[in-house]
């Protein structure tokens, strides 16, 4: 608790009876100690949390001029691109918005891996991470359906019937999601009524997530624990400052494709209504899904391809105990690096292969990267960590002063 | 970090580059780009271009396809004044109804009112058009993949067919559709229409004339994002140059 002087006597009558301002300065202020090394790459968390603040505001607007029912939803959609003022901004500003979350999400998570953020003691603060992540994918298919384009129509259909997969109950659960017999007006309609509250679970999560991350504190490129108050700075101003300068450049990206290029990373087909007696030519969903989606179609079996890729994210949850490592940082890992740069390659060849219909080469290389998906964690990771010598961590954040590796050995071990 | 930003920068290339040959799909033509006025950070539209395209979106292609979601009000965007907008408008007859007794009645075009369609439904539009419904041309261009130049193409490159290809009764060869054969028989020659501003009427200059009206159709607002675009990226520039600035001076005071 911080023994705030404010000097402002409403604020100051305020905080005597709810204590706000302190808990405020607790969490992102001044009184918040972060590791004074953090790089760039720790920007996209706090970027992640005001994606999903955007998200939440241009959907509210969204949904007060959106009609869910598959008669009028995509004539909605299009009132809201040609009649509502500032519609096209909104709704392109949601449509990009949501890629570039999961961008930043995945740059995130990856920043993750290198460092070995997921490792002792923060363990709980990574799986909160990956229920996030999930139902983030959750929120964003079920808004992809919202606009009901043919996409939209068929990416529900191709991911609802993966259900079916399951045994026995299979047909009964897809029938269940669907509110009838096929996708229709009772699928989108729960499904906008989940898309709408589903970012406010994430919202829930996210606040366990960062009360998880006060427990422990930020970990940093060295990836060793802080010792003292010379190893931290004052969240704020030093992080809130460079939390700002990569808020701008996220909003140059975010801008640059709303107003010149917005429809870059979507479908056309999703300009079509949806038509249920037609089938697109390819059905491929958004980019931030096509690993995902090739790893589903690389298994010959139906039940296969839905076991694999929820192994694919299962996975890692595993990753506290899969990685054997005796340090944290990639930094420190003369080999692992090696294999974190060739899994990045891996998940980009699976995205590739993920936007290819599955026909002649691609078939047998979604196979292989998907292959070596699962082989890096649980064949790789645990034995690089185990033959792997570390190089030299260094004994504090304050003075890289180098030690033995045993010494760090130690400390992430505890 | 160099390093990471390469690999990134190579990441993202490869991407890109198989994002767009995927698109371009198997055998099909790529469409001829061709170089539009409303291409690029500061495009616009060329209001008297936009309104020769509906002159042809008029007299010739709106016998089979609708505009479903474009009004007469809405021509004003494209340089048309409201006394003009309103006579053409007045020169459609449009179904309103149901009139007090109960029935439905015929009666000039207002400016409130949408495009009428050609066809009541799609049955009868397929009925009449060999069994392949015209389809609604108000989103074409963003409906088909790099779309103002696919609709340009499409309806100025019909070819005889290669002698090894059949060509199915009351189809057509056009090497830009998936497939190579269309139920639309060529809806273009040179002279269909005589523009009112003496501009020759040529086959090219309707299809891109006719091309830029629907582009504008799919997406009125596309000038005002623009210029609001340009705006705000100015905007955003001296913002995030101010927050660099500031993180700096605030940093350099740590050791
Ligand atoms: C005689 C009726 C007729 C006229 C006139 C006509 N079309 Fe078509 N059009 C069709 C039909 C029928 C189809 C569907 C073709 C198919 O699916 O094989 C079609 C399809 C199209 C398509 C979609 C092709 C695709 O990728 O699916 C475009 C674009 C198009 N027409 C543009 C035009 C334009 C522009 C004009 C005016 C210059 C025009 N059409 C005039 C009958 C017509
Ligand atoms: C985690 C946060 C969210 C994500 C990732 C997300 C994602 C998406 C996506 C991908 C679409 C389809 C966009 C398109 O192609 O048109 C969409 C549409 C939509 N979303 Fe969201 N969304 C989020 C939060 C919300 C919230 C909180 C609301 C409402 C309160 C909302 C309301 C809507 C509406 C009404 C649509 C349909 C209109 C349209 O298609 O643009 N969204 N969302």
């Amino acid at each position: 608790m911080s023994n705030m002087q404010l000097k402002n006597p409403i604020l100051r009558w305020i905080e005597y009876r709810l204590p706000i301002f302190s808990f405020l300065d607790d969490s992102l202020g001044s009184n918040y100690p972060a590791p004074k090394n953090l790089n760039y790459w720790w920007n996209f968390g706090s970027l992640a949390g005001i994606a999903l603040v955007l998200q939440i505001v241009t959907g509210i607007v969204l949904a007060m001029h959106y009609v869910p029912h598959v008669d009028y939803a995509f004539d909605s959609v299009e009132r809201i691109m040609r009649e509502v003022n500032y519609g096209w901004f909104l709704r392109y500003l949601h449509a990009n918005g949501a890629a570039l979350f999961f961008l930043v999400v995945y740059v995130h998570v990856f920043r993750g891996l290198y460092y070995g953020s997921y490792k002792y003691p923060r363990e709980i603060l990574w799986w909160l991470g990956i229920v996030i992540m999930v139902l983030m994918m959750a929120t964003a298919f079920m808004g992809y359906v919202l606009p009901w384009g043919q996409m939209s129509y068929w990416a529900a259909t191709v991911i609802t019937n993966l259900f079916t997969a399951l045994p026995w109950v299979g047909v009964n659960i897809t029938e269940w999601l669907w509110g009838g017999f096929t996708v229709g007006n009772p699928t989108l309609n729960r499904f906008f009524s989940l898309h709408y509250v589903l970012p406010f679970a994430i919202v829930g999560v996210v606040f366990l997530h960062l009360w998880a991350l006060h427990q422990h504190k930020s970990n940093n490129p060295l990836g060793i624990d802080i010792k003292g108050p010379q190893d931290t700075i004052p969240f704020h101003p030093y992080y809130t400052y460079k939390d700002l300068a990569g808020l701008g450049v996220f909003l140059l990206v975010l801008a640059a494709f709303v107003f010149y290029s917005p429809n870059y990373m979507g479908h056309p087909d999703n300009y079509i209504p949806a038509n249920p007696l037609q089938t697109p030519a390819h059905i491929v969903p958004e980019w931030y899904f096509l690993p995902f989606y090739a790893i589903l179609r690389a298994i010959p079996s139906k039940l296969g391809g839905v076991i694999a890729m929820a192994a694919s994210i299962f996975v890692l949850f595993l990753l506290p105990w899969i990685d054997t490592s005796r340090v944290r940082s990639t930094k420190f890992r003369p080999v692992y690096r090696y294999f974190f740069w060739f899994l990045v390659i891996d998940v980009i060849v699976l995205g590739i292969v993920g936007a290819k219909p599955p026909e002649g080469i691609w078939i047998l290389v979604g196979r292989l990267a998907t292959l070596y998906y699962f082989v890096h964690f649980i064949i790789i990771m645990p034995f690089v960590g185990w033959f792997e010598r570390p190089l030299p961590v260094p004994d504090s954040i304050h003075k890289p002063v180098l030690v033995s590796a045993g010494a760090a050995a130690v400390e992430a071990q505890r | 970090m160099k390093r990471f930003i390469r690999a990134a920068a190579i990441a993202a290339l490869v991407v890109t580059t198989n994002a767009a040959a995927f698109a371009a799909g198997d055998d099909v033509k790529n469409p001829t780009a061709q170089g539009w006025s409303w291409d690029g950070i500061f495009g616009k539209f060329d209001r008297a271009q936009l309104q020769r395209g509906f002159q042809v979106y008029k007299e010739v292609c709106a016998a089979c396809h609708e505009l479903r979601y474009v009004s007469f009000r809405n021509l004003t965007e494209v340089g048309f004044s409201e006394a003009q907008s309103k006579a053409i408008a007045a020169s459609y007859e449009v179904i309103d109804g149901p009139n007090d007794e109960g029935e439905m009645f015929k009666r000039p075009g207002r400016l409130a009112d949408r495009i009428p369609a050609p066809f009541a439904n799609e049955k009868a539009a397929r009925a009449a058009n060999n069994g392949a419904a015209p389809p609604n041309l108000s989103l074409i261009t963003k409906a088909r993949h790099d779309g103002s130049n696919y609709v340009f193409s499409l309806v100025s490159g019909y070819e005889k067919p290669p002698a090894s290809m059949k060509v199915a009764e009351g189809m057509n060869y056009n090497p830009y559709f998936p497939g190579h054969q269309i139920a639309m028989a060529p809806p273009l020659e040179d002279g269909k229409v005589q523009f009112a501003d003496s501009t020759a009427a040529t086959v090219k200059q309707m299809a891109s004339d006719v091309t830029a009206f629907l582009t504008w159709a799919a997406e009125p607002g596309l000038e005002a994002r623009k210029r609001l675009g340009f705006k705000v990226m100015i905007f955003l520039l001296v913002l995030t140059a101010l927050f660099i600035a500031a993180k700096q001076k605030v940093w350099r005071d740590l050791h």
